[in-house]
């Protein structure tokens, strides 16, 4: 039964004609680069930029100078008309294209309560669990995007929440911030071989589905075909860092962030309609908050994001883009014993730009020491029905949850005015 | 045509008219298993006259093969050996399956299997903060070890008190408190949770509104949240010398005080008051009442509704079908009629006799003619009975439904000795298991409100499947695996018995001629025999076939 003398060569070839499934998606890959550049000059996209800990954004976008809760750090100029912190200066020279919503009100102060609010827009409740905005724009916008290989809610450095009553088919799909995914290497095995396993599988699979038990065997197949089609797609390259030239990965910043913000930038222009990347976590700074800001967090942050609006500014795709930058809430204005701030959800910022929203405007005002809104507030079901806006995704969409209750998209909530 | 009578089928099934009296026309089932319980014979003709009513005529009686594989994932949670399926097939006894069914309830499997599958449904597959999942599966276990009446069981699960390490039912209800014990909502979740699991009653939606359409009132909720109004969850800590800080030791549930009305306000902003009350049941609202401990009477020992037996007939039918009779299972009452109410009720009722006996419950269920019935639809005779298309469900054929994960994974242990192969300890294994599922859960879903199942159609889980390590090491054909036992044991000598004992062991059937034919031919353009092998054994143990119970 074995020829045993087979070259390897021999048995690929013969190995490929098993494989013959295969070539379709080689051909359109082809018309897809063809088209790639202006595909992603017109596709909407967003990236979540995840401040996992609660960034005291009284040091960032909303600085008190002269208030005993004002800190160290004194505000700049920026491109746009406002002012943020000294130590944020190549953001501050992109302001142009980015706002501040300085009147969040939130609260949820508890980590978990507030990523869950903020991913979602809706408060945790036991009898339901509501979709992270990333699993809203899979099943809204991603479905729809036919050449996209990749998972169409890609979350980097495995943050992200729960599909909810969405299902596990729009969960973030995780990579690390190396562009690695779980499972998805072959090792050594040669494409002859994986087409050879996979005809045999077809084999098996068809003969499943002939025996006329329902839709399950078909629905095996179906996403073991997507599967297939990523470990082989030439999209996947949008998670390989080292074709971007050394000087553009230097302005990034090399590292965790700076890389996942690259990153982000080639699964847009595939066609990925969502990001969050969540490799600059350590905001929960109840000690030694200045130090830890100026020394650590802040010139990542500042590297990171002020080259990622720069670069997309120059590719024309900041219209189509929409960022967002934020934690599950921000921090006491008061500064505690330990030279740190505590959680706080009733007065802060979150940073908003792109996708065609007005760039450089302070949205909403706290008082002079940080401790209140007066002007009106907004809730994270505004952020993220700013971000359908801004998507085109209609704000009168329902989704029906699994026990049939409807449930508005961004939990009915309104865009921002000042950004639309 | 079609659509209309589809749909007529579809009303009728949402009324209910599925008239099961005996044998008003059904033709009477030849069929049996070789039980000579009479119950057997009566659940048959409900079902059967279920066919009759709505013009549909079953598929065939499902193979040995087939079955076999299916009681085996139903009772005990994995798939049966090769070896296992060969014995059963050349067994001629009449009663086989009768005896298979007996035999295993009586393995530990199944003890651990129940454990399994109770522990999810409590408190779900990510165990909640400080809440002992080793101490309610050691409960559970035990329970089921002992054969104990559900209706004990669930009254210890409702009323526990003590130590999380101590008393393992504690953890049910610990597993809810997870809130600030000052705020109104502490226990809702316990609340919503036990009317759920326990009485097959949907209450959560109530809470803030009177359900827009079932007759649950908001009062109701509140009435029963008052039961749980004395439950308080304490955690107590330990100083740790090493680090200098506080480590959790262990966590108890205890009894607070509280007495009177719980105050709940409605949607228009009006604030009314609910007392502890159980349909007819109405507590003493004063300090000195044990509430949970008299809702757990009420609700365990003589309730009329007959809500807890009923709710548990229901969650074990749709557990061997995969539909129950309501859908979802949890979900009984007026607004969702069963599609088989007068069968629903007798085994309501023969449950209560048989002393709650979830193995007898079982038992029945398995000698069915119904769950006997193949998965393979009878062409166009019974096509309207598909459930995944938001039909009625007539139990005229078995439907598939997919593995858990802790069915995939002990599965994949049978079918490729994986646990053989290169493995130590207990612990190690234990390791192990506890690292995979977890992946697994990442990967496939933890959320237990809604029944996690594979194949919800992600990337990720086809990925952990292809290339993932367990089915790597199933397929390393190291020395003590069944790749291995298979290429270098000399009862498989020619290429066509090593083909079959693969099949036999991954899908529990052995191949056609032609699928012999067809896998030959592919494997010869293979360098070697070992890598051949070692990719259909990766086809078979990654096919459709494989990963759903049929």
């Amino acid at each position: 039964m074995f020829n045993q003398g087979m070259s390897r060569r021999h048995f690929l070839s013969h190995a490929a004609m098993g494989g013959a499934a295969v070539l379709g998606a080689n051909q359109f890959l082809s018309h897809l680069q063809l088209n790639a550049a202006e595909v992603s000059k017109n596709q909407k996209a967003c990236i979540l930029i995840w401040l996992g800990g609660g960034a005291p954004t009284i040091d960032m976008w909303d600085l008190k100078p002269g208030s005993k809760n004002g800190g160290e750090f004194k505000p700049i100029s920026t491109a746009g008309d406002l002012q943020i912190c000294e130590h944020l200066p190549t953001i501050a020279q992109n302001m142009d294209a980015l706002s501040v919503v300085r009147s969040m009100s939130t609260r949820e102060a508890d980590h978990m309560r507030g990523a869950y609010f903020m991913h979602t827009g809706y408060v945790p409740n036991p009898t339901v669990v509501h979709p992270t905005f990333g699993s809203v724009v899979s099943y809204e916008v991603g479905t729809k995007r036919q050449n996209l290989e990749i998972p169409a809610f890609v979350s980097i450095g495995n943050g992200g929440m729960s599909p909810g009553f969405l299902g596990m088919s729009h969960a973030p799909f995780s990579v690390d911030a190396g562009g690695r995914i779980q499972n998805a290497d072959m090792g050594s095995m040669d494409q002859g071989r994986l087409m050879a396993r996979l005809s045999m599988l077809e084999t098996i699979e068809d003969g499943f589905i002939k025996s006329n038990r329902g839709e399950a065997g078909q629905a095996h197949k179906d996403v073991y075909g997507k599967a297939v089609n990523l470990m082989k797609s030439e999209q996947m390259k949008a998670f390989k860092l080292d074709e971007e030239k050394p000087e553009v990965r230097e302005a990034y910043g090399r590292g965790g962030f700076g890389d996942s913000l690259l990153m982000a930038r080639r699964l847009v222009e595939v066609g990925v309609p969502f990001i969050e990347v969540n490799t600059l976590g350590g905001w929960d700074l109840h000690n030694d908050v200045f130090n830890t800001l100026k020394n650590q967090r802040l010139p990542q942050l500042d590297k990171g994001i002020g080259s990622l609006v720069a670069d997309l500014k120059q590719r024309g795709m900041m219209d189509n883009v929409t960022i967002i930058c934020m934690g599950e809430f921000g921090r006491t204005p008061r500064i505690n014993q330990n030279v740190g701030r505590d959680h706080w959800a009733t007065s802060w910022s979150v940073l908003v730009g792109g996708g065609g929203l007005k760039g450089g405007q302070a949205i909403g005002e706290t008082d002079a020491d940080g401790t209140r809104i007066v002007s009106d507030s907004y809730l994270p079901s505004d952020l993220w029905a700013t971000v359908a806006y801004a998507m085109r995704i209609p704000l009168d969409t329902v989704h029906t949850s699994k026990r049939g209750r409807p449930m508005k998209i961004a939990n009915g909530g309104q865009p921002i005015k000042g950004l639309i | 045509m079609q659509r209309a009578v589809l749909s007529l089928v579809m009303l009728l099934g949402l009324c209910g008219v599925i008239s099961a009296q005996e044998s008003t026309g059904a033709k009477a089932s030849k069929f049996t298993t070789g039980s000579s319980d009479p119950l057997i014979n009566d659940i048959n003709q409900f079902i059967r006259q279920g066919w009759e009513d709505n013009g549909v005529e079953p598929s065939e009686v499902a193979d040995d093969a087939e079955w076999i594989r299916r009681v085996f994932l139903d009772l005990v949670g994995h798939v049966p050996s090769g070896k296992q399926v060969e014995e059963f097939m050349r067994d001629k006894d009449d009663a086989k399956r009768s005896k298979l069914v007996d035999t295993l309830l009586a393995d530990p499997a199944y003890v651990r299997n129940q454990t399994t599958l109770w522990t999810n449904t409590l408190i779900g597959r990510g165990t909640p903060d400080k809440t002992n999942r080793a101490g309610l599966e050691k409960f559970l276990r035990e329970s089921f070890a002992k054969g104990r009446p559900w209706n004990e069981v669930a009254y210890d699960l409702i009323a526990a008190e003590g130590r999380f390490d101590e008393n393992g039912a504690v953890n049910y209800v610990l597993a809810q408190l997870q809130l600030n014990p000052n705020s109104e909502e502490y226990v809702v979740e316990a609340t919503a949770k036990t009317a759920r699991i326990f009485l097959g009653l949907q209450v959560q939606c109530t809470q803030c509104h009177n359900h827009p359409f079932n007759e649950w009132k908001q009062n109701q909720f509140w009435e029963f949240n008052s039961f749980f109004r004395q439950a308080l969850r304490v955690d107590h800590e330990k100083y740790n010398p090493q680090t200098g800080q506080m480590d959790d030791d262990y966590s108890e549930l205890i009894r607070r005080n509280f007495e009177g009305p719980v105050y709940y306000e409605t949607r228009a902003g009006l604030m009314l008051v609910a007392y502890p009350k159980y349909f007819g049941t109405e507590l003493d609202p004063g300090p000195e009442t044990n509430r949970r401990l008299e809702f757990a009477r009420a609700v365990t020992k003589d309730d009329s509704q007959k809500l807890l037996a009923k709710a548990m007939v229901n969650r074990t039918w749709g557990h061997f079908f995969a539909n129950g009779f309501t859908r979802p299972v949890d979900d009984m009452g007026p607004h969702n009629p069963a599609s088989h109410p007068e069968l629903l009720d007798r085994l309501t009722d023969e449950f209560i006799k048989s002393g709650y006996d979830t193995k007898k419950l079982a038992s029945w269920i398995c000698n069915t003619e119904a769950y006997n019935l193949t998965s393979r639809f009878n062409g166009k005779k019974n096509e309207i009975d598909n459930p995944s298309n938001g039909e009625t469900a007539l139990f005229s054929h078995m439907y598939v439904k997919p593995m858990q994960v802790e069915q995939l994974y002990e599965s994949l242990l049978v079918a490729t000795s994986a646990n053989a192969a290169g493995q130590g300890s207990y612990e190690a294994a234990q390791g192990k298991r506890e690292e995979w599922l977890r992946q697994f859960m990442r990967i496939f879903g933890a959320d237990d409100g809604e029944e996690p199942s594979l194949f919800s159609g992600t990337i990720p889980q086809a990925l952990l499947m292809m290339n993932g390590p367990l089915v790597q090491n199933a397929i390393s054909a190291e020395k003590g695996s069944y790749l291995n036992e298979v290429l270098s044991s000399p009862s498989y000598k020619k290429d066509p018995d090593r083909i079959r004992a693969l099949y036999l062991a991954a899908l529990g059937r052995t191949p056609t001629s032609t699928e012999v034919k067809n896998m030959s031919g592919m494997m010869s353009r293979y360098p070697t025999p070992l890598m051949a092998y070692q990719d259909l054994y990766w086809a078979l143990l990654n096919s459709n076939e494989f990963i759903v119970i049929h």
